[in-house]
């Protein structure tokens, strides 16, 4: 017989701490230190850091996308600048057209970071699970259906005026609103709930979209139809208690604009597509 | 409790027979172990890839052999045998069905039990198995599959895959236009090459979310490789910004830095939405150490760790089918032998996975 499997894991240090974030992992470029910096999350490329801008009293976020270790400079530097001028370009289109996105307030594309307009609230992805885990307030599955219908008129009203995301998920979906109580602003919304105010509930909050990094302009229907799988396929694989929510966002997007009903007809296409791939093992 | 697996999804036939030492109630409590692990590859002309008929034929010449083999080895008689497994699917059609005839088969001739395995499933358990991640993000990569995977309730759910062809067969079909020999196999000479290659040509970077298309690599690859040719006057040779003409190995260095950056990020993308910080790599593209490489260097970034087995286990072999089946035979489930069928098409998410909380 042979001995049981050796369980070393490849290239990994051993001493990697997994639990502890003590250390930080990178320098910011000037002007920026990380004295005035309230780390926020370490986003899928970018480090998003809160803290004012300019006046005292200016929440701003502070979303850095340090070099990538592991990509080639060459690629690493095409990537941060395209993605960072892209990010920056469709911001400033989406307001211009009344698109609901955090407002760009200063950048540097060399140094790879942008300040934004901090949203009070939470990412759809925390409401949903948040909702799944039974913090349910009266009318609770009527108001997700609401913020369904919502999320399929702001990704419609996006595709509207030309713009296709590129990387929806329920991350980059967020909901203006009181912050839940273990983001920021809680001790705000845990005194409201004492003082049993008419409480503003974070489901009723309007949808903000966020992280522009992979989008494009354009106003074909085949990657307006690939926007909608992308978000289709995250929404189901991190909510599957509320899969059956999706339908209500494609039905509100449907009706959002004129070209709404062709996106969802090729949307079938993309879809079949992915199930027929031929999957070899 | 033991198991014999077969698989044959794709070009390599593999047997492996495993032991679940210690199993109160099904569950297995101590790590496996390996009896045997044998395996045999059909391997194509260079230039052509192996195609479903051929592939059966190389199959059903080699199942009786292996199993032969593999049982002496294991030194196990036919009666410790608990249960037979095979690769349900997904895969090619034809080498599916000559392993699950064989299965089939033998399970007539032994009285065992059969069980249908996924494929991927069998990848995933067995990386969890060796490497003993206990709850990692998955990027499974192979000839034939693209995937971000992650465990929630019940299910490996499907985060990110490819939206047209899949990473190993971009790799392949791109190391055939280059008449890059396919012994052992066309990702390992395409990663000998990429090591002497220095310059990086601009290829498209096809990411969407946590999806990726590499059609469009493929597609510039195509062009490229005609454009590198020292049949051309040298003055209509491609040449990179400082003048020096480029080269078959600049072109896999390119392939590999830019096709592996997609998949890591992904990998960075489904960590990030998802919250976890172990990820773990396997198929056959698993075994590249180029990306493992950049893997480690993103998971050490966000202060956790990439886990990758060998091309013993990236690469398809009996034993991950084996350790898959037996996972799930020990909960119970039982495959009437008439559904013992197989299956092209057979998604990750399918399978109700009962053996994990
Ligand atoms: N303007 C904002 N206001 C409040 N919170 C924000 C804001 N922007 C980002 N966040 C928070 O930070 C997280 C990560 O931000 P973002 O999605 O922009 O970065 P990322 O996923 O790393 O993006 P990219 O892929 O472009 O690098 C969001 O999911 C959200 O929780
Ligand atoms: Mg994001």
């Amino acid at each position: 017989m042979s001995p049981p499997l050796d369980p070393t894991p490849v290239d990994a240090d051993a001493d990697v701490d997994v639990d502890t974030d003590t250390a930080p992992l990178h320098t910011l470029p000037p002007p920026f230190n990380l004295s005035a910096l309230t780390p926020l999350t370490q986003g899928a490329e970018a480090l998003v850091y809160t803290t004012t801008f300019l006046t005292s009293s200016t929440h701003v976020v502070l979303k850095y996308r340090p070099p990538k270790p592991y990509r080639h400079p060459t690629l690493d530097k095409r990537l941060t600048k395209a993605r960072l001028l892209a990010e920056a370009r469709v911001l400033v289109k989406c307001r211009r057209e009344g698109v609901q996105v955090p407002a760009v307030l200063g950048g540097d594309w060399e140094e790879g970071w942008l300040v934004l307009e901090f949203v009070e609230g939470g990412t759809v992805r925390g409401v949903l699970d948040g909702w799944a885990e039974g913090v349910r307030i009266m009318g609770g599955e009527e108001k997700v259906w609401a913020l369904m219908g919502r999320v399929g008129r702001a990704v419609g009203r996006l595709h509207e005026v030309g713009v296709v995301h590129g990387d929806l998920t329920t991350s980059n979906l967020m909901v203006r609103g009181p912050s839940p109580p273990e983001g920021r602003g809680g001790g705000e919304h845990m005194q409201r709930q004492a003082q049993s105010d008419p409480e503003p509930d974070i489901l009723d909050g309007e949808i903000v979209l966020i992280d522009f990094g992979l989008a494009t302009q354009s106003v074909h229907e085949e990657e307006r139809a690939v926007d909608l799988y992308v978000l289709e396929r995250a929404f189901a694989a991190t909510h599957p208690a509320a899969e059956h929510l999706f339908k209500e966002v494609l039905r509100a997007y449907g009706e959002s604009f004129k070209g709404a009903k062709v996106v969802l007809r090729r949307l079938e296409d993309v879809r079949l597509r992915g199930r027929k791939r031929s999957m070899l093992g | 409790m033991i198991a014999l697996g077969l698989e044959g999804s794709a070009n390599k036939i593999g047997i492996g027979l495993i032991l679940h030492p210690d199993t109160p109630n099904g569950t297995p409590t101590k790590p496996p172990v390996i009896l045997s692990n044998l395996r045999h590859t059909y391997i194509s002309p260079a230039g052509s890839g192996f195609l479903p008929k051929d592939t059966a034929l190389h199959h059903r010449a080699w199942v009786v052999r292996l199993i032969k083999q593999a049982v002496r080895q294991a030194k196990v008689k036919v009666e410790d045998i608990d249960c037979i497994c095979y690769t349900k699917g997904p895969g090619m059609g034809a080498p599916l069905q000559s392993v699950a005839l064989a299965a089939r088969t033998l399970s007539l001739l032994w009285g065992k039990p059969l069980v249908g395995v996924n494929h991927c499933v069998g990848h995933i358990e067995m990386g969890r198995a060796i490497t003993a991640a206990s709850n990692p993000v998955v990027l499974y990569v192979s000839g034939g599959n693209t995937q971000v995977i992650a465990y929630s309730a019940q299910r490996y759910r499907i985060f990110g895959e490819t939206l047209d062809i899949a990473i190993g067969n971009c790799i392949d079909r791109f190391a055939r236009t280059l008449l890059i020999p396919n012994d052992p196999f066309p990702g390992y000479n395409v990663e000998q090459l990429a090591k002497k290659g220095k310059h990086l040509v601009d290829l498209p970077y096809g990411v969407k979310g946590m999806d990726t298309s590499f059609s469009g690599i493929l597609a510039a690859a195509d062009i490229l490789a005609t454009k590198i040719s020292d049949t051309l006057p040298e003055e209509e040779r491609l040449k990179s910004e400082d003048g020096e003409l480029i080269t078959k190995e600049d072109l896999c260095f390119s392939l590999q830095e830019t096709a592996y950056a997609m998949l890591v990020e992904i990998t960075e993308r489904a960590m990030a939405h998802v919250g976890s910080r172990q990820v773990l790599v396997v198929g056959g593209v698993g075994s590249n150490l180029r990306l493992q490489e950049m893997m480690g260097l993103m998971a050490r970034d966000r202060g956790g760790m990439v886990f990758a087995t060998d091309e013993r286990f990236c690469i398809d072999n009996g034993i991950m089918i084996a350790h898959a089946g037996l996972l799930e035979y020990g909960t119970g489930v039982r495959m009437p032998f008439e559904e013992s069928t197989c299956t092209q098409r057979f998604r990750t998410d399918e399978v109700f996975v009962g053996w994990r909380d």
